[in-house]
């Protein structure tokens, strides 16, 4: 279980990222973020594996502190979340393989992981794991050498060989196609449910997130403005996380569109005529 | 209807105005004629110089490989020899410090130490260093083997800092997310990123020492250089020039070899 408890982050710039924002995800919860640009969702997932440093507030994994830890504690704990990225972030020269294994960095000894000797049970998790998400025949290839589906299926491979008890995704399907995403949505609704993981994912594609997520977080400047089920997710509500303007401006876009498009078809058919 | 103009100059961009450009341009060239001006040239040794030059490019035409063959062998041997280890232990001292460099990695105060030894080595040019360590260490190859890493380790450490400081910083972070130590991500997220390029760059050091080896020979540091140097001392124009045509030769090679290689690693 994860609660975050009134999480504040100020950056040296004077920017406030997040304030006071409080919630707790239970065991097996699938959580989506959603909120404009700039609200903080990113600020957010780092604060709670700290690749961004909290202001205030506390973070508590199963019962641990997040927020203050050492170096060395702070590595330990960090081995316990797992995390996916927008861009995937394989290391596009390492094999495949490799990539699954670097997972297991906070568990091995740098000599183990500098001459690539894993624990059996290590390289055997790997290869079940890349089993699981399809892609075992890529075990020996080079990560750049995939298209961005399967990248992506690799970085969620990675995260789980850490056996996490938490994963933070960070816009998983941004930089794939509507197919792909659905696909890869799927996959980690389906993982985090065969092993009870709680997730918190960050999405800025709405519908998304109704049609895959089980509770909606939204963030507006920093500060949780709605916390329900999908099916609350109303327009109302949708106007104050995202701002009225943008609404407006997007239907508007889209009748015009419209418009244009019935124009133009009205033309092509007098000058066929 | 609104008329539009139909010229359009672009706008001055660092000097914006007319006075100053103007006054600009007369001060560089005055200075420019000045300075030919002051440069006096002895016409009479010229045209005495162009016999020598002749019997330089002479000794080109006709290179003798054989009459000293033994010292051009055992030159070009100490150049080599020099040239290897120089370039092995130089990029072996460059790593740490091209990593202590490397603002994303390294902490303040060991940034700086590192900046300032890559700083000194690059200040400090070839000859003047080799003509130091030759008055420390004496003649022969051991001062230019010297010279030659403290070159090294300027030129390598600086640009694979650079190389490191350009890395995609998100499989860094993706690296650091699950746990790893500090030499763990530079095993696992640095290393990947920046091997091509310290590889190429190795190559390109090696035949730029080679090179080298034969300039710092003329100061005393051994090598084809000294060789080279007692050929035209003794005016043997033509083993100078079967030496400079060998030089020639093993930097082309090196120079093709290296750029091969990069090309296949890529």
């Amino acid at each position: 279980m994860l609660s975050v408890e009134h999480l504040t982050k100020t950056y040296k710039t004077g920017d406030k990222a997040l304030s006071d924002v409080s919630f707790t995800v239970e065991k097996g919860q699938v959580v989506g973020l959603i909120g404009p640009s700039g609200a903080g969702k990113s600020s957010l997932i780092r604060c709670v594996n700290r690749l961004v440093e909290p202001t205030s507030g506390a973070i508590k994994l199963n019962g641990t502190n997040l927020v203050g830890l050492g170096a060395g504690d702070l590595r330990r704990a960090r081995r316990r979340i797992g995390m996916i990225f927008q861009e995937y972030a394989l290391v596009e020269r390492l094999t495949v393989m490799e990539n699954v294994l670097s997972g297991r960095l906070g568990y091995v000894s740098f000599w183990q992981s500098f001459s690539r000797r894993y624990p059996a049970t290590d390289v055997e998790r790997a290869y079940r794991l890349l089993d699981r998400v399809g892609l075992i025949d890529h075990a020996d290839k080079r990560a750049d050498a995939l298209s961005g589906g399967q990248r992506q299926r690799v970085g969620i491979a990675r995260a789980l060989s850490q056996e996490p008890e938490l994963l933070l995704v960070d816009e998983p399907t941004a930089s794939l196609d509507p197919k792909t995403s659905r696909q890869i949505m799927r996959l980690l609704i389906e993982i985090c449910q065969e092993r009870d993981l709680p997730a918190i994912v960050n999405i800025h594609d709405v519908p998304l997130a109704q049609q895959f997520m089980q509770r909606i977080i939204g963030l507006r400047a920093g500060a949780v403005v709605f916390d329900g089920t999908p099916d609350q997710l109303t327009e109302d509500v949708l106007t104050t996380i995202y701002g009225a303007e943008d609404w407006t401006a997007m239907r508007t876009g889209a009748a015009e569109d419209e418009q244009a498009e019935r124009d133009a078809a009205r033309e092509m058919a007098r000058l066929g005529a | 209807m609104t008329s539009y103009p139909t010229t359009w100059k672009r706008p001055p961009q660092i000097f914006k105005h007319r006075g100053w450009r103007i006054g600009l341009q007369i001060a560089v060239l005055a200075w420019f004629v000045l300075a030919i001006g002051s440069i006096d040239a002895n016409w009479e040794r010229i045209i005495a110089g162009g016999e020598r030059g002749l019997r330089f490019v002479q000794g080109f035409l006709q290179p003798d490989f054989t009459s000293r063959w033994s010292d051009i062998r055992g030159g070009l041997i100490e150049s080599l020899t020099m040239t290897f280890t120089s370039t092995i232990v130089g990029i072996a001292i460059s790593i740490p410090i091209g990593i202590g460099a490397a603002r994303n990695l390294a902490p303040r105060p060991v940034y700086y130490v590192c900046r300032s030894i890559i700083a000194v080595s690059r200040a400090l040019q070839e000859v003047i260093v080799a003509i130091f360590f030759v008055a420390m260490f004496g003649f022969g190859p051991f001062a230019g083997f010297l010279t030659l890493t403290f070159a090294t380790i300027g030129f390598i450490a600086k640009l694979l800092a650079e190389d490191i400081e350009g890395i995609d910083e998100s499989q860094a972070e993706a690296v650091r997310a699950t746990g790893a130590s500090w030499l763990q991500l530079i095993n696992y997220a640095v290393q990947p990123q920046v091997m091509p390029r310290l590889i190429g760059l190795s190559l390109y050091r090696f035949d730029i020492n080679f090179r080298e080896s034969a300039v710092i020979g003329i100061v005393g540091a051994g090598g084809i250089g000294a060789t080279l140097n007692t050929a035209i001392d003794r005016y043997e124009y033509d083993s100078a020039g079967a030496i400079l045509l060998i030089i020639i030769g093993i930097v082309l090679i090196a120079e093709y070899g290296s750029s091969y290689l990069r090309k296949f690693l890529q």
